[in-house]
């Protein structure tokens, strides 16, 4: 399956939702936050929100700044 | 204590998290500045570099609060969606709010702060908004929601220092809700003398993280929100264009 995340046409192996995603990209849903198609995911539901071929992702965390 | 939105705050000193060499010198530095708000932003995770554990690896929620911001944002659209992003990735409703109209001196793009003041209010945003030190935009501000207004001391990252005491001192008058100063505070001196205009606080980043020493300066500009807040408190003397002896002019010798 083809995703376009965080602005890079990525293939991801097998994730069929918004969590299994973060898994396989090695990220900890309790630290980023992500947009799907222009939608945020809020974190309770990220367990069963499926992604689909051709999704827009962005992934999210907190930085330095002023 | 500062209050915003009916929330106390245990210093008058905010400060972001831009821009240090290093992690352990920005602690340090927030640490040594008294500082319990902190900013920060919201980007995009690096996929490739798994070392970069974001800034909440660090700072930990407890002993700070964290404020998002909009920074780099450069319409109300923009600024709206990453006040969202990062509501979601906080602990906290308040946002600082910045809408950029310009990208040689960041001054802020007034007529997109204001819409997205009002739509983020609506949305029960706590709404911190950066702007210029104009005094009617400042009070739209107010009208459109905000519980805190943001004025620059001088543009971001400048460390120009105070640029319009008289602005600063008219918009403080003329508000209901805290005026925080932010950006253009360069050194201790600054700071002083903008609490000194009877403001409720200041953000700053730059002038701590690119001090030759980032913990000293801190310390400094913790102690300059204290003087410059305790010196407003107290009222300055009157200004003359004249000298007053502060000896007795009597009792001299003949």
């Amino acid at each position: 399956m083809q995703l376009t995340i965080n602005g890079d046409l990525r293939t991801i192996a097998d994730a069929r939702t918004v969590e299994q995603l973060l898994v396989q990209l090695n990220l900890d849903p309790r630290t980023v936050v992500v947009e799907l198609n222009r939608e945020i995911i809020r974190r309770p539901v990220i367990a069963t929100t499926p992604v689909a071929e051709g999704d827009v992702v962005e992934i999210v965390h907190f930085v330095g700044g002023g | 204590m500062l209050k915003i939105a009916g929330r106390e705050f245990r210093s008058r000193l905010l400060v972001g998290t831009g821009k240090y060499r290093s992690n352990d010198e920005m602690l340090r530095a927030i640490a040594a500045s008294g500082a319990e708000v902190v900013t920060v932003a919201v980007r995009r995770v690096n996929l490739d570099r798994h070392d970069e554990a974001g800034i909440l690896h660090h700072l930990g929620s407890e002993r700070y609060f964290l404020l998002a911001n909009t920074a780099g944002c450069y319409s109300a659209d923009e600024a709206i969606r990453y006040a969202r992003l990062g509501r979601e990735a906080g602990f906290n409703d308040f946002v600082k709010l910045e809408v950029i109209g310009d990208k040689e001196t960041l001054l802020p793009d007034v007529a997109g702060l204001l819409a997205a003041t009002a739509v983020l209010a609506v949305e029960g945003f706590k709404v911190m908004a950066y702007t210029n030190d104009d005094l009617v935009t400042a009070l739209r501000l107010e009208a459109a929601g905000a519980v805190a207004v943001m004025p620059l001391a001088s543009p971001i990252g400048s460390g120009l220092g105070l640029l319009n005491p008289y602005f600063i001192r008219t918009i403080k008058s003329r508000l209901t809700v805290p005026v925080i100063v932010d950006a253009g505070v360069g050194t201790a001196s600054d700071a002083c003398l903008v609490m000194e205009q009877g403001v409720d606080g200041i953000l700053m980043n730059t002038a701590l993280a690119e001090a030759q020493d980032a913990i000293g300066m801190a310390k400094a500009m913790g102690l300059a929100v204290e003087a410059g807040r305790a010196a407003y408190l107290a009222g300055r003397m009157p200004r003359r264009e004249v000298a007053v002896p502060s000896s007795p002019a009597t009792g001299m010798l003949d």
